[in-house]
């Protein structure tokens, strides 16, 4: 029988010592130092904008194990749902930052977003945003908010370039666009991006000849798809929601409309995996240009492959946009925590500001932080629906087919 | 704007307010006899636009054909729902029967969101995306088949309630609660029978719903509320008024699309309840009581 093992006197005093240096030395962070990164990731996973949260959420899943092979640094995940909503949003930052959480995360909304970055601010965590265009959350003069995404401005400027770039790919001119929107908070405001734009974007050879806004929430186009036809315009330009752009393709068919083709600038619907499945044939061709990832990215590959080892019955190319930016905020985390050799906020903050991310997922430069605390340079794709999936078509450095436009079936106006 | 386009529009606008007409036709149906406004009424036709997605996924069936055992269904569950549960609540106070259909739609709204999930699901037929071109006028063939559907049941409905016994006693049940059961007829029965036949109503309008529109869990108060608007502005309990109406709101709302803006159109439609409301209280068909 063995004997209990006794504690020496020695051992007791340097535990002690120990114990009371660690208590002594916690205000100023160096108690912090290293161990792991506790990341609270806040996302809408369930309500109306439950399906992009819990695509946003595979892109965390997968953060810890690939980061920890790519920097060796621990990463450990408070998963909070903000259940679309702002208020909830808000409570569930100020609990993760009570439980503990270093850096938080989040939160693809805008309006869920603007309310964490304040309790953020006010709590001296920081805050990398994920997904959320709305310019004033990097313009109030926060310390600890920090966005790599492009603002809604970048995003309408990136689209409405890239529609430039397609026409020149395809040596195509139209002259006349029927603007369709949806009329919600991101449309009317992708709208005033649009009409501010345009006319300073000399490259562009058309102009709008009719703008038709519709109910977010309709279940029939058919007189706005009328209207537009009616247009005689030679191409849709659209901005709209998924479930709209279903109803509005299938319309067209119905309606026997076949204009150049249909445009997006960069709002959802069009690339999502239920647009292709629900218009089958009739989604071939369509166009948006959205932030998208790097399809030919070393990181996209390691990204892609932990994708799908993790989720084999997923396809990448419908997340890889909400993967792929939740990928790269809980990155900058990371590489921040690595550099700071600490988990201090105000460590963390300054190492944030002062990230060099070269090799990303997204399309755009590297990750570097103006002094609002907002990465400039966040490219978006021309994407095309191509057999039966997105393939990036624009820029060519990242292109996955050529562009095809007009539609085959175009037969001239 | 051009006539084409007026008349492109109009006649979109009749082939859908037809189909409004069938959803809106099962609730007054259920409140011209049974005198319960059935608040689920828009969860109940989702819940059969949901039978109809899984037919067709499951037996490629198409909707037009799976309109009949899904109406069969929600007959025997229309049936046992107001014999069951609804029966109890006729005496008693409005407010009371309010909030159990109330409580029934949102229990089968969050049913549907456990079992199939917040995405839109939807049936893809042959003919679903064809139509018919008459010089310029385009036709919509699903909105033709789903309008055609409508008035073969409203026919059918009528003709049940004008020709057949039970649906003379219907009648009588509607018209006097007291004398039809003075004279012997079993009410509780007639009233489950015609909750049955409403809910059918409502099974068809969903099938044929589906032709045009996917399906979320999401679609039912939006539908509960569409179906009064239009049974309000037609007369509640008049079965020529919930088509008349469904008409009127379909060519309405279209209209106002055309002419003022697409997003006025359920600006529109709810102005023409509220004219309604002011000039003619009991709806364009109604009986004042």
């Amino acid at each position: 029988m063995t004997q209990p093992k006794r504690i020496s006197r020695r051992q007791f005093n340097a535990a002690v010592a120990g114990l009371g240096a660690a208590s002594a030395l916690a205000p100023f962070g160096i108690a912090r130092a290293a161990g792991k990164l506790k990341v609270g990731v806040l996302l809408p996973r369930s309500s109306y904008e439950a399906l992009i949260g819990q695509s946003c959420q595979l892109g965390a899943d997968l953060a810890p194990a690939v980061l920890k092979s790519m920097l060796g640094v621990d990463i450990e995940l408070m998963n909070a749902d903000t259940e679309s909503n702002v208020n909830t949003a808000r409570t569930r930052a100020e609990r993760l930052i009570q439980e503990g959480a270093h850096v938080l995360v989040g939160a693809f909304d805008s309006g869920q977003t603007a309310a964490i970055a304040q309790v953020a601010e006010q709590r001296g965590v920081p805050l990398v945003v994920n997904i959320a265009a709305a310019p004033q959350i990097t313009e109030q003069g926060y310390k600890f908010v920090f966005r790599n995404f492009p603002t809604a401005g970048e995003l309408v400027k990136n689209g409405l370039s890239l529609i430039g770039d397609l026409f020149q790919a395809t040596h195509v001119a139209p002259r006349k666009a029927v603007y369709m929107h949806v009329n919600d908070t991101f449309g009317q405001a992708m709208t005033r991006g649009i009409n501010a734009l345009l006319p300073r974007l000399t490259q562009l050879p058309f102009k709008i000849v009719d703008t038709i806004g519709y109910d977010p929430a309709a279940k029939d186009l058919s007189v706005e798809v009328s209207k537009a036809k009616a247009a005689n315009a030679d191409f849709l330009l659209l901005v709209s929601r998924l479930n709209d752009s279903i109803v509005l393709r299938r319309e067209m068919v119905k309606q026997r409309w076949h204009p150049m083709g249909l445009i997006s600038p960069g709002s959802p619907g069009l690339y999502e995996e239920q647009f292709s499945k629900s218009t089958g044939k009739y989604a071939e061709y369509c166009i948006v240009n959205p932030p998208w990832y790097n399809p030919k990215a070393e990181l996209t590959g390691v990204v892609e492959a932990a994708f799908q080892k993790r989720n084999p019955k997923e396809k990448f190319v419908y997340h890889g946009l909400n993967v792929g930016y939740t990928f790269e905020a809980i990155m900058i985390a990371a590489d921040a925590f690595k550099r700071a050799g600490s988990t201090d906020p105000k460590a963390l903050a300054d190492a944030i500001r002062a990230t060099d991310i070269q090799k990303r997922v997204m399309l755009g430069g590297p990750i570097k932080f103006n002094p609002k605390g907002q990465v400039d340079g966040n490219q978006s794709a021309c994407v095309e629906i191509l057999r039966g999936r997105p393939r990036v078509v624009l820029p060519e450095y990242a292109a996955e087919a050529k562009p095809v436009f007009p539609w085959p079936e175009y037969k001239g106006a | 704007m051009s006539a084409t386009l007026v008349a492109n529009v109009v006649i979109s606008g009749v082939l859908t307010g037809l189909l409004y007409g069938l959803m809106a036709l099962g609730l007054s149906v259920i409140f011209g006899v049974v005198r319960v406004v059935n608040f689920a009424h828009g969860e109940m036709m989702t819940i059969a636009m949901y039978a109809a997605v899984l037919l067709f996924g499951a037996f490629r069936l198409d909707p037009i054909l799976a309109a009949l055992p899904v109406a069969a269904l929600f007959f025997a569950i229309g049936y046992a729902l107001q014999a069951g549960l609804i029966n109890p609540f006729i005496t008693r106070p409005e407010h009371s029967q309010f909030i159990l259909l109330v409580a029934v739609a949102t229990i089968l709204t969050n049913v549907m969101l456990m079992v199939f999930g917040p995405d839109a699901r939807s049936v893809q037929t042959d003919y679903q995306l064809d139509s018919w071109a008459i010089g310029q006028i385009i036709v919509d063939k699903a909105r033709v088949y789903a309008a055609l559907c409508a008035l073969a049941t409203t026919a059918g409905l009528f003709a049940f309630f004008r020709f057949s016994r039970t649906g003379t006693a219907i009648r009588a049940c509607a018209d006097n609660h007291l004398g039809a059961r003075i004279v012997g007829l079993d009410v509780k029965h007639l009233y489950a029978l015609t909750f049955g036949l409403g809910a059918a109503c409502v099974a068809i309008a969903g099938c044929m719903m589906t032709l045009l529109v996917e399906v979320a869990p999401s679609l039912g108060p939006s539908y509960t509320l569409l179906g009064f608007v239009i049974v309000i502005v037609g007369g509640l309990g008049s079965m020529p008024g919930a088509l008349l109406g469904g008409v009127l709101i379909g060519v309405s709302e279209a209209l106002a699309g055309l002419f003022i803006d697409p997003s006025a159109k359920s600006m529109i439609s709810f102005a023409l309840l509220i004219v309604v409301l002011l000039f003619r209280p009991q709806g364009l068909l109604g009986r004042t009581t």
